[in-house]
């Protein structure tokens, strides 16, 4: 095969060739080079800025162990995992309340995303805390006699406004996993004898928390951030407790940068987390890059899937 | 020679499209019965109908002493329940074109799904019955595989096992080759010329016609949602009477 040469004149003729073994020098990128170096110099700048302004780093180091912020992280995360057990139990029912065959409970699913998914959840946090302005008694025959005031404490306002809401989320997240699952694997399941439940249960729920896991670690990770916005409701978490310390000491940007450290390091781990669940889970198809595809584009996707 | 399957004036529209106008068949045990016709004449739909995966608007199918998702009451068809059509199911064995291998479950996984789920087997006597029908269709080696580790062939191999372990009284089969590369239809065919040799009772659609004439007892043909032609492959394939039928086949043939 001969190569056109680039202009006639440098034209190669055959007694000219190199032999096999020419070593071959790569090209170089002089533009890499320089907007590596340009890159480190902006970050270099604001490392500066951030060291030299009025921060008192001391006081930063001195407030990263305290007591209370330690406390108030320990409700960060306690907050944060009750709102996403509660989000995932409440997204995989009504997920699978939009599949049903009865279309009152299909309904019923919708109304849920409707309303949780359609106001901000700052809103439902606090209309939480305050549902004792509705219900002043919290009655259930034979079961609970008491104040809405006593039994919706700022910690279960925290925990239902934030589960509540990404449930929301999770019911269409769901919803989209279950829908593209290939219609043939619950038509296989049929065919074996297995009921409906079953068919759910052992085929296709299996299937789609495989598909769903990487949004479900990211609900953890948004979780973990908006427990955050309990500080508003008098809840006792990590960004409160920084709060009532710079009232008093006047050290604002040194207690929220205090928490930035703390959620940074909560969602690292998370995130170091998600990566072996999914390779965990993606063991059956070594294309886990693919399924991070599918979540990219779930929504534009069609409900069936090909043949798997 | 006793049925095993009846189907009894079966019909089948999408919209208003009817797809199956009114379909008889009668299947004995032992038989090895293939349904021919070209694309879109409702083969697979009927195939579909038999089991139930689709529910005919009209007719019945009678499988060794009960009628698939019904129960005869007061002259009428009474729908069963759910669990009950389920159980009837299972006693028909179907395996698909597009091999429909639980994707989250190896290959022994498939295969002692339903026998432990369904039928209630312990692990240890569900997983030794499925290592024999692996054998079986010699797919022992892959038993720790997950399907999307197998090449088509392979995975149809282990659907048939699969279908298999629930011992069915029926073996339907949907087109079990046309998905598959040219070069990997010769072992499916195998397994499948095997199971027939073996006495399974089988319905089989397909396009394959030289399998319906060395392998199959009875051919039928389908045309627009109607059989128009049945007997003996021998006589169907190269005598047919019906020119509809001749054309069809003058044309896969060729």
């Amino acid at each position: 095969m001969t190569q056109s040469p680039p202009k006639p004149t440098s034209a190669l003729s055959l007694p000219d060739l190199p032999g096999p073994d020419t070593p071959i020098r790569r090209l170089r990128h002089p533009g890499r080079w320089l907007s590596g170096i340009a890159v480190i110099l902006l970050l270099a700048m604001i490392g500066r800025a951030f060291a030299v302004g009025q921060i008192q780093w001391p006081v930063v180091g001195e407030f990263l162990t305290a007591g209370v912020i330690i406390t108030g992280f320990g409700w960060t995360l306690l907050i944060s995992a009750c709102a996403l057990v509660l989000g995932v139990v409440l997204g995989f029912v009504f997920g699978i309340m939009r599949h049903s065959e009865n279309p009152i409970l299909r309904f019923a699913a919708w109304l849920y995303v409707w309303i949780f998914r359609g106001t901000p959840v700052l809103l439902q946090l606090l209309i939480w805390f305050n549902i004792a302005l509705v219900f002043p008694r919290l009655y259930i025959p034979g079961l609970v006699d008491e104040r809405m005031v006593d039994v919706v404490t700022p910690f279960v306002a925290a925990v239902l406004g934030l589960g509540v809401n990404e449930g929301s989320y999770l019911t269409e997240v769901v919803r989209g996993g279950i829908g593209s699952v290939d219609r043939g694997q619950k038509e296989a399941a049929h065919t074996l004898g297995m009921t409906p439940g079953q068919t759910m249960r052992r085929i296709i729920l299996p299937q789609t928390l495989r598909l769903i896991l990487p949004v479900l670690g990211n609900s953890a990770i948004g979780m973990l951030k908006f427990s955050s916005l309990a500080a508003t409701i008098a809840m006792g978490e990590m960004l409160n407790a920084a709060q009532r310390i710079y009232f008093i000491n006047g050290a604002v940007i040194e207690l929220l940068f205090v928490c930035a450290v703390w959620y940074l390091a909560g969602t690292t781990v998370l995130s170091i987390g998600q990566y072996y669940l999914e390779r965990y889970f993606g063991r059956d198809t070594a294309a886990t890059t693919r399924d991070r595809r599918w979540f990219k584009g779930w929504a534009r996707r069609p409900a069936v899937e090909g043949e798997v | 020679m006793s049925l095993a399957v009846k189907a009894v004036g079966i019909r089948k529209s999408f919209g208003s499209h009817e797809v199956l106008k009114g379909l008889d068949l009668e299947v004995a045990y032992g038989e090895v019965l293939c349904i021919l016709g070209p694309s879109g004449s409702g083969k697979s739909t009927f195939l579909r109908c038999i089991n139930h995966l689709e529910t005919p608007n009209s007719g019945y199918v009678w499988i060794d002493g009960a009628i698939m998702g019904y129960a005869l009451h007061r002259g009428a068809l009474q729908e069963l329940p759910i669990r009950q059509l389920r159980a009837q199911q299972s006693q028909l064995g179907m395996v698909f074109q597009h091999f429909n291998l639980f994707a989250h479950r190896t290959v022994l996984g498939n295969v002692i799904e339903g026998p432990m789920v369904v039928r209630g087997l312990s692990r240890a006597k569900a997983e030794a019955r499925a290592m024999e029908l692996l054998e079986q269709v010699g797919m022992a080696g892959k038993a720790s595989s997950y399907p999307s580790q197998l090449s088509g062939g392979q995975k149809q191999r282990v659907a048939i096992a699969r279908s298999l372990a629930m011992e069915p009284r029926v073996m339907l089969f949907d087109e079990p080759t046309s998905a598959l590369d040219p070069e990997l239809v010769g072992e499916v065919l195998e397994v499948m010329r095997n199971l027939a040799r073996g006495g399974t009772t089988m319905i089989v659609v397909t396009h394959e016609i030289g399998f319906a004439r060395e392998v199959a007892d009875r051919v039928v043909v389908m045309i627009d949602g109607e059989i128009r032609e049945t007997g003996a492959p021998g006589q169907v394939l190269s005598n047919p009477g019906d020119p509809r039928v001749r054309s069809f086949l003058s044309r896969v043939l060729a």
